[in-house]
């Protein structure tokens, strides 16, 4: 299966190469570094590329490149999926993925890579049987290492390995008892100009932070659980009770874990939080256009909406911007034409408003393409579709646990088109919207 | 310490491998020291890193060999630095493999890191460290010698192969599911190192797959794909156990046991495809639910009838669709969509839909698979159309296989829609992704014939774009879509040649030149006037423009010569100096062809039929129309090329093989029916609907009897019986006393059958199709050397006779030989059943002429009921005689043994040691048949019958008589 992994940073610097079958010379990268200089972005790589004797697929991940050898036959997916799995392993040790964290800590990722896999086989993948073998560094615990010389490799043999839970090890204590649910619900959607919903989902996930002693076995139930279209679920919930009584029962791993993933369908008429109005033009003559945009609440459900952030990826053509922000900052970036407006919480009272002018290149055409606009936002203490926890029980264990919930509602994909409006008669978008009534007409 | 197991291995290695002897000597060390050696770029300490090299080299090897354990493992920690950073470090491995027994676990880890990694390279010195994974394979504790297993296993030396073949033998029968998982992976690897073993390789392969760990199933499935893809008979015994373990398996191990079960069940059932076995469409759920009715339904008017085994495969699988694993829910949906009746591929839809919410490469694989899947299969995407929207902050590789996948959604219905979508995406930033739009409104264009002209404008409108790939992008697809339907497109091509001046792109100024040349006479005027400014600037233009420059002039030429002749001579004199051979070549092809001299041949007057032919239009299609003949979700299937060790999925087989070979020994197999679905339900964390419904079922009705009370069941069972006559065969044993030899009649001789020869038996069942019939097993073998179609039964006698046929057998194929199960009513008597039975070209009549012994079937009762029922059955019911028996038959055993095979009949149990007896009812009217026999002195005995159908009383006492009497 898997043969050889190879890390590679943004520069093309492999700093960490690990072998599971015999050794693979690095000069096999280079083909990816051919892909890699061709795609020109990282992320237009694609993730599965062939070279004369092995397969290559790569993820890429907080600015890392995990590239993955393969000589056989295997499903991409089961590849894919492991070097994420991989990289979360990495983020759950050491906080975050990134090169420098990896360079700090190099024995430890490698003695991970050599529990994860034997022989290119996934063997254990499960945090909390990993986390038995090579505990994560603590400050503390560094300093007791180099006083005394012990080591993060656990002098007990991992037991979850064999047992029928094997996502929870045994004999957890905790003095304080409690477990934590956040539900976390982003708006992927699309509006057109006139605010229009072309396209909405809400995609949620349940995280938890569970740290109770013993093995407890815990139901949690909704009180609308016909919201959820379609669920995946973390290993330990028992898909049959859901099945019959749509509720979650399991015996959660230690500490946090993904519980589970919803959808809700789009029938659901989605809310939409805040409205946008927005006019970019350009004029024909003169490098200059101009650019006005204001945000107001729509369906908040009476909550506040905070840290609003707008990213609008302006044309090609345009050199800066000269703007004014009723509320919150903005900045323009030269190189890669973005403009960001962060504008923190929305006031219902004075909406937040971003106007001015927009210089472009002397010479050049009108810029013709759509720049989009992308909305970021957070609402506290509500879970847009509406899904509510109803209850959470415990069984199997005496005590009395501290149980919480919180919801969160996000943007996810939430993207505006813009269609801008290039003065003094640019015949092609005019044809062009003539075409689109066109094309209804003929179809309706 | 250390060095006494070492030097003891030694004289076992040079016993064992003698030709090694000299160079299996330390002495190789101070060799590999020399080697110049690079240093990392972490040093920190010192300002001279070339003079460090050595030292730090040094200090590592002092280190390694001092007494501390605190220094050995920070020297450990900075060479496995090195080895991730791919820096060589060989020269230390003396130095580090004398720690190989170290009592510090995690130094212990570190120089296994170090040996896997060298041990390829350093094979002598490696043997040094086996020892000590030799003494490891026996401690009492499992992970100790599982982890000495993997890393013996992992070190690359021919030489120990023998060493690690035991090791693995010994392991596979370890008591420990961990460690037999552990010699799961190791045979991979002896396997790669040494493929020679491949034999004892697989019986341990063998040994392992019937284990019944969750623990194991996975890897031991992986070496099997590895090492023996092609023994699918392997399999066969464990494939219900598979099925059953399959939700309990850690998620990889399920990626790798589905995609082996898909290949399989592609070998071993019959296609669920044909036209027969379409449903309603629209309720997917149903068939779950109401699995019994189907099964029914379908035996009446289907003749396609799912193997148990098939749906077992399918229901198991399917929960898994609810895994955060992308792999497995991948593996799932290619499961169904390989093997699923049509009408339930569809319930994959939704989590595949769900996955394109993951890592981007994981949308990127989602989206090839659902781009192959939708080619085929538009409904099942259809509805979920708007979540293939493109974003602007896809990738552009994300954003080309959703243009494809709406493309190929488009439909009469939703081409506004999408044509809408597609409008903004034209204007996106992304140049690359605006063409390919352009292209996919092309091939919705021409697919939907009622939006061709709508499309056709606007993509001339875009000819106008200041953008030259979007230009040139809609030159090409209008090109292309003009040859579709040249009828009136005149205009179009008029515009064209208007803008042809700003057009710069070489493709795009070809394709006119190209539109030009072919409608020429369309465009009579304009065209020479085309050819005209090309004449000027032909020498600055791109091969591919000039290629199509000369091919235009050619064709004016041909129509209209009057006003092109100079034009052309000149064009032609231009290409023929060009410094481009093709060109030169193109040149002097068509000056021969249509410039006409005494030296040009025949081909001349043909000309005008060469160049100006009709040509057919291209044909706009999916770039994933042949991706299908890879399985889905494969490394092949996504680099649309077959990929090192692609296992290809089989067709269907006509005709399935013989599904006995699926079953298992009683104790196996017996809970998987009436037990496995209670257990199923309680143990397991996922399930599906029907257990649940079983569960209720059973529990409201109270009855908790062993197997086929609970109503729900009644559907696998029949459908089992049906099937797999062999396998209810064993779990009525346990349930009833009866006892049956089989004795096989024959029923057609492959002379008389023109090759099919047909044998039957009574298996004594109770036949499930009425209660008044009698089953009748029959095996069907093809003996020609042709394969034979619709076996079927026909014409019976008498006309009332009631039998219960078989289902037509589509086809058997030579060689092979099928089992159906049959009832007749025969009424109580012996009259034989005559029946025809029938292939598509024969017919050939047969009957079946029952025992009387075979009308009945056993009934339990206690000796005082039996007394009772016998005083009811006295005078003329009874029927008795004197006999003698054979003395080998005087034992008890021996008469109920004796009796048993002559009628199916129930033991009563007896309290007098020399009475024995039986009860029965016939089957057609339920009358009671008491046997009864008691022994006189020595063979002599009175056999005693009392039922109220004498005749059979009279026969059966004959039959039974000389059965007793024969030894």
């Amino acid at each position: 299966m898997i043969h050889s992994l190879f890390l590679i940073n943004h520069t093309g610097d492999i700093f960490l190469e690990k072998h599971w079958k015999s050794v693979i010379g690095r000069s096999v990268c280079d083909y990816f570094f051919e892909a890699r200089e061709k795609a020109v972005e990282p992320e237009n790589v694609p993730p599965v590329l062939q070279t004369p004797h092995h397969y290559l697929i790569s993820i890429y991940r907080g600015k890392l490149f995990f590239l993955s050898v393969i000589q056989t036959e295997v499903p991409p997916l089961f590849v894919i999926e492991f070097l994420h799995r991989v990289a979360d392993t990495i983020q759950d040790y050491f906080g975050e993925c990134s090169e420098g964290v990896i360079k700090d800590n190099v024995v430890t990722v490698y003695e991970l890579l050599e529990e994860m896999l034997d022989n290119g086989f996934p063997l254990a993948t499960e945090s909390n049987v990993l986390k038995e073998m090579i505990r994560p560094p603590t400050i503390l615990r560094s300093v007791v290492n180099t006083l005394t010389g012990a080591s993060n490799v656990g002098d007990t043999l991992p037991t979850g390995q064999l047992s029928n839970v094997p996502w929870r090890r045994v004999g957890v204590k905790y003095t304080n008892n409690e477990a934590y649910f956040d539900v976390i619900e982003e708006i992927d959607a699309i509006l057109d100009k006139s605010g229009t919903t072309v396209f909405a989902e809400i995609q949620g996930v349940i995280e938890a932070c569970v740290r109770l002693t013993g093995m407890p076995d815990l139901t949690l139930s909704f009180m609308n659980p016909r919201l959820l279209d379609d669920v995946s679920f973390h290993p330990c919930v028992r898909f049959k009770r859901w099945e019959s009584e749509r509720v979650l029962s399991f015996i959660p791993p230690d500490g946090n874990f993904t519980l589970m993933n919803y959808h809700v369908s789009s029938q659901n008429l989605v809310a939409i939080p805040v409205y946008v109005k927005q006019s970019i033009s350009f004029f024909e003559t003169g490098p200059c256009g101009r650019l006005d945009i204001t945000i107001g609440p729509k369906q908040t459900m009476g909550k506040t909406v905070e840290g609003l952030m707008v990213t609008i990826h302006m044309p090609k053509a345009v050199l800066s911007a000269n703007l004014t922000a009723t509320q919150g900052t903005y900045t323009y970036d030269l190189a890669t034409k973005v403009l960001v407006w962060d504008i923190g919480k929305l006031n219902p009272q004075k909406l937040p408003n971003l106007k001015g002018s927009l210089t472009t290149q002397a010479g050049t055409p009108k810029p013709e393409d759509n720049p989009s606009l992308n909305i970021d936002l957070k609402i506290q203490q509500l879970a847009i579709s509406g899904l509510k926890v109803s209850r959470l029980d415990m069984y199997g264990e005496k005590y009395k646990p501290f149980k919480g919930v919180k919801y969160l509602t996000k943007a996810g994909k939430f993207q505006i088109y813009i269609y801008m409006f290039i003065f003094l008669e640019n015949l092609m978008s005019y044809l062009l919207f003539e075409w689109l009534q066109c094309v209804l007409k003929h179809s309706i | 310490m250390a060095y006494i197991p070492v030097f003891l291995f030694h004289l076992v290695v040079a016993s064992l491998c003698s030709p090694l002897c000299g160079t299996n000597n330390l002495e190789v060390v101070p060799a590999a020291l020399t080697v110049p050696y690079v240093v990392s770029t972490t040093l920190r300490v010192s300002n001279n890193p070339v003079c460090l090299s050595v030292l730090r080299n040094e200090d590592l090897k002092e280190m390694l060999e001092s007494n501390k354990e605190s220094l050995k493992l920070e020297a450990m920690k900075r060479v496995v630095g090195l080895i991730a950073k791919g820096k060589n470090s060989s020269e230390l491995f003396p130095a580090v493999v004398k720690n190989v027994a170290s009592k510090n676990i995690e130094l212990k880890k570190l120089v296994y890191v170090y040996l896997v990694r060298y041990a390829e390279e350093q094979q002598d010195l490696a043997l040094l460290s086996i020892s000590t994974f030799q003494r490891a394979l026996k401690d009492p504790n499992q992970f100790i010698r599982a982890s000495a297993l993997r890393v013996l296993s992992s070190i690359r030396v021919p030489i120990i192969v023998p060493i690690m073949m035991l090791a693995i033998k010994e392991a596979a029968a370890d008591l420990s599911p961990y460690v037999r998982k552990t010699s799961a992976h190791a045979i991979q690897k002896l396997y790669s190192l040494d493929p020679e073993q491949k034999e004892q390789l697989i019986e341990v392969i063998e040994k392992l797959l019937k284990d019944k760990s969750t623990l194991v199933a996975g890897s031991v499935v992986m070496a099997f794909e590895e090492v023996c893809p092609d023994r699918i008979d392997l399999i066969h015994k464990n494939y219900r156990k598979l099925c059953n373990l399959l939700v309990d398996v850690e998620e990889w191990g399920q990626v790798v046991i589905i995609s082996m079960l898909t290949r399989y069940a592609r070998t071993q059932f019959t296609s669920p495809w044909k036209e027969g076995a379409i449903f309603d469409e629209n309720n997917d759920k149903t068939f779950y639910e109401s699995d019994s009715e189907e099964k029914k339904e379908q035996t009446e008017a289907k003749p396609y009838i799912m193997d148990p085994d098939h749906r077992l495969l399918l229901r198991n699988t399917k929960p898994l669709l609810q895994s955060r694993n992308t792999a497995v829910v991948m593996s799932v949906a290619q499961l169904y969509w390989h093997l699923a009746p049509k009408h339930e591929v569809n319930i994959v839809t939704k989590s595949l839909v769900r996955l394109l919410r993951s890592h981007r490469e994981v949308q990127y694989i989602v989206l090839q698979n659902i781009a192959t899947m939708s080619i085929q299969r538009k409904g099942m995407f259809e509805p979920y159309m708007k979540s293939f929207y493109v974003r602007s902050t896809d990738a552009t590789h994300i954003k080309t296989l959703k243009l494809e996948i709406l493309t190929n959604l488009a439909n009469e219905a939703n081409i506004s829609t999408i044509l809408r979508e597609f409008q903004t995406y034209v204007k996106s930033q992304d140049k690359a992704f605006a063409a390919a739009t352009i292209q996919a409104i092309g091939r919705c264009a021409t697919n939907i014939s009622e939006v061709t002209d709508t499309c056709l404008n606007g993509l001339v409108l875009l000819l106008s774009n200041r953008d030259e790939t979007v230009v040139a992008e809609s030159v090409v697809v209008i090109k292309k879509l003009l040859q579709t339907q040249p009828t009136q497109h005149s205009e179009i091509i008029k515009h064209m040649a208007k803008l042809f001046d700003n057009i710069t792109v070489p493709m795009a100024r070809a394709s006119i030149l190209w539109l030009m040349g072919e409608y020429c006479e369309r465009v009579p005027k304009i065209a020479p006037d085309v050819l005209r400014k090309m004449a000027k600037t032909f020498t600055a233009e791109e091969d591919i423009v000039k290629l199509q420059t000369v091919n235009l002039a050619a064709k004016l030429y041909l129509t209209n010569s009057k006003q092109t002749k100079l034009l052309t001579q000149y064009i032609l004199n231009l290409g023929k100096y060009d410094q481009n051979y093709d060109i030169r070549d193109r040149t002097r092809f068509i000056r021969q062809l249509i410039v006409p001299n005494e030296k040009s041949g025949a081909l001349n007057k043909y000309a005008r039929r060469i160049l100006l032919a009709p040509k057919p239009a291209p044909v706009l299609e999916s770039a994933f129309k042949d991706r299908d003949r890879f399985q889905l979700g494969t490394l092949s299937h996504s680099l649309n090329v077959k990929a090192a060790g692609y296992q290809e999925l089989s067709d269907w087989p006509a005709v399935a093989p013989d599904q006995s070979v699926r079953n298992v020994e009683v104790k196996e197999w017996a809970p998987l029916v009436g037990k496995t679905k209670k257990s199923k339900s309680e143990d397991k964390f996922y399930s599906d609907d029907e257990d649940e419904k079983e569960e209720e079922g059973s529990e409201s009705s109270g009855s908790e009897d062993s197997s086929s009370s609970s109503s729900s069941d009644e559907g696998l069972f029949l459908s089992l019986f049906r099937d797999c006559g062999g396998l209810f065969r064993v779990s009525l044993q346990v349930t009833t006393p009866s006892f049956g030899p089989v004795k096989t009649y024959e029923l057609l001789h492959h002379m008389t059958g023109k090759g099919l020869s047909a044998k039957y038996h009574f298996p004594r069942q109770p036949c499930l199709y009425q209660p008044s019939m009698v089953a009748v097993q029959v095996i069907l073998t093809n003996s020609s050397d042709h394969s034979l179609e619709e076996i079927h039964i026909g014409d019976r006698s008498p006309a009332s006779l009631n039998i219960h046929c078989f289902n037509t057998i589509e086809r058997l194929e030579p060689e092979a030989s099928v089992t159906v199960s049959m009832g007749i009513d025969f009424s109580d008597s012996t009259q034989a059943a005559n029946f025809q039975l029938c292939t598509k070209e024969d017919q050939f009549s047969v009957s079946i002429q029952p025992a009387v012994g075979e009308l009945l079937m056993p009934s339990t009762m206690t000796e005082e009921d039996f007394s009772k029922e016998q005083g009811k059955l006295l005078g003329m019911n009874e029927t008795s005689a004197t006999i003698t028996m054979a003395t080998a038959n005087t034992s008890s055993q021996a008469i109920g043994k004796q009796v048993l095979s002559v009628a199916n009949v129930g033991v009563v149990s007896s309290s007098q040691n020399n009475v024995h007896r039986f009860a029965g009812r016939t089957v057609s009217s339920g009358a009671v048949v008491l046997v009864s026999l008691e022994q006189k002195e020595s063979c002599a005995a009175l056999l005693t019958i009392n039922t109220e159908k004498s005749v059979m009383a009279s026969m059966l006492l004959r039959d039974l008589k000389q059965a007793l009497a024969q030894a």
